[in-house]
């Protein structure tokens, strides 16, 4: 697989495999290209070069409507409150759905549901976040530097819901710094120092 | 069907919670037809004449205005990203915010105008032709402003690039928006032909503004 963003080319050549029930680490130093990777996979950048495909899924939908995408950005709404925040992506997104006051209390925002997200710090964003990809069912979850901002009870709680989620058979492809907290498979990618 | 609704009912709550911009557009055509008596002066037949004309401009600057923020919001936190890989098809995600965006800030605008009307020496007639126009043709401008939304959005270039995209697609809306409310002030014309028109503009937005949008914002998102 090859990735171009503006004339530059990020990585080339690049080749892996990842089952389900199996977490894969992207690596490699600031402007390698790791989002650029989740971004591929999840369909919103197109490869120059190369194929992603999956293989066992729902042959009735795409790779990226199995997918869940965790990026920078929280996708929250500061006007609207956690629970409205979390019920609009439940709604929207669809699909097979829990309960999301149950997800709200895993991730331990169980107090601040009628809070607006504006008022909420990075940390609660980011677990908030994490929320939706407990409410919604995706077999896959690409997750860009997901432990940003969190502390330390709150990585142990995302560990956990990481472990639950490949226990269920799925899959995790994961662009990190440091450890991401679980067994998983390193794919390094940009240059090699 | 649950997904377009939940789309349409947050772009609605969002709009109509504190700095959510829904009044921002209805302030503008406010302002907008209020100084316009000051600025013509007190001839009221020339008011009269010109009252439809004012109006009709009044609506499409203030669309114009709060086009801007239609996919901005959600490309700048990450939202639109999201609805892009979501299993509904991005058209009818466009088409659905394109409908909550018209709730929000179209329609107030056909409901302030029986007020404006008044400001403008139109009669009761005149002024309900007015508002039935604006009623058809506003969804037409907020349809046709998508596209350069979604266009604004990719090329990470903000207001002044929508008015010069938009401003020229929305012509023909003004053309005959103004023309059917004019007919039905002075008699020898037909209020129905541009009227008419103006309905087929509207319908044919409904089907290109949603598709021509999505196709946007499919190749650009980077």
């Amino acid at each position: 697989m090859r990735c171009v963003r503006g004339e530059r080319e990020v990585f080339a050549g690049l080749d892996f495999v990842a089952s389900s029930g199996e977490a894969l680490a992207v690596t490699g130093p600031n402007g390698s290209g790791k989002t650029s990777l989740l971004r591929l996979i999840a369909g919103l950048l197109l490869p120059a070069d190369g194929l992603i495909a999956l293989e066992g899924g729902d042959d009735e939908l795409t790779l990226a409507e199995q997918a869940h995408y965790l990026g920078h950005r929280d996708a929250l709404k500061p006007a609207l409150s956690v629970s409205e925040n979390l019920l609009f992506w439940q709604d929207f997104l669809g699909g097979e759905t829990t309960d999301s006051a149950e997800s709200l209390r895993a991730v331990g925002l169980a107090h601040a549901t009628h809070l607006p997200a504006a008022y909420l710090s990075a940390g609660q964003r980011r677990r908030l976040s994490l929320a939706r990809l407990l409410t919604v069912w995706r077999p896959i979850w690409l997750l860009d530097e997901p432990a940003t901002a969190l502390d330390a009870a709150g990585q142990a709680m995302f560990t956990g819901l990481m472990r639950d989620h490949l226990a269920r058979g799925g899959l995790i492809v994961a662009a990190v710094h440091g450890q991401l907290g679980i067994e998983a498979r390193e794919l390094r990618i940009g240059a090699a120092s | 069907m649950t997904a377009l609704a939940a789309l349409i009912r947050r772009d609605i709550r969002i709009a109509l919670r504190v700095g959510g911009g829904a009044l921002i557009g209805v302030l503008f055509f406010l302002t907008v037809v209020v100084l316009m008596p000051f600025a013509l002066g007190p001839d009221l037949a020339l008011l009269a004449r010109l009252g439809p004309a004012i109006l009709w401009l009044g609506a499409l600057l203030s669309s114009l205005l709060t086009l801007d923020r239609l996919f901005m919001a959600d490309h700048e936190d990450g939202s639109l990203d999201l609805i892009v890989m979501s299993r509904t098809p991005l058209e009818l995600a466009c088409g659905a915010k394109a409908l909550a965006h018209w709730i929000a800030a179209g329609l107030p605008l056909v409901v302030a105008t029986p007020v404006l009307g008044l400001l403008l020496n139109l009669d009761a007639l005149a002024t309900s032709a007015v508002a039935l126009t604006l009623l058809v043709g506003t969804p037409a401008l907020t349809f046709i402003g998508m596209i350069g939304a979604a266009l604004a959005v990719t090329l990470h270039r903000g207001g002044l690039l929508l008015a010069v995209l938009v401003l020229p697609l929305s012509i023909p809306v003004l053309i005959f928006g103004v023309a059917a409310s004019q007919a039905a002030i002075s008699a020898p014309s037909s209020f129905g032909t541009p009227f008419l028109i103006l309905c087929a503009l509207s319908l044919v937005s409904f089907v290109i503004g949603p598709f021509a949008a999505a196709a946007c914002l499919r190749h650009g998102l980077d």
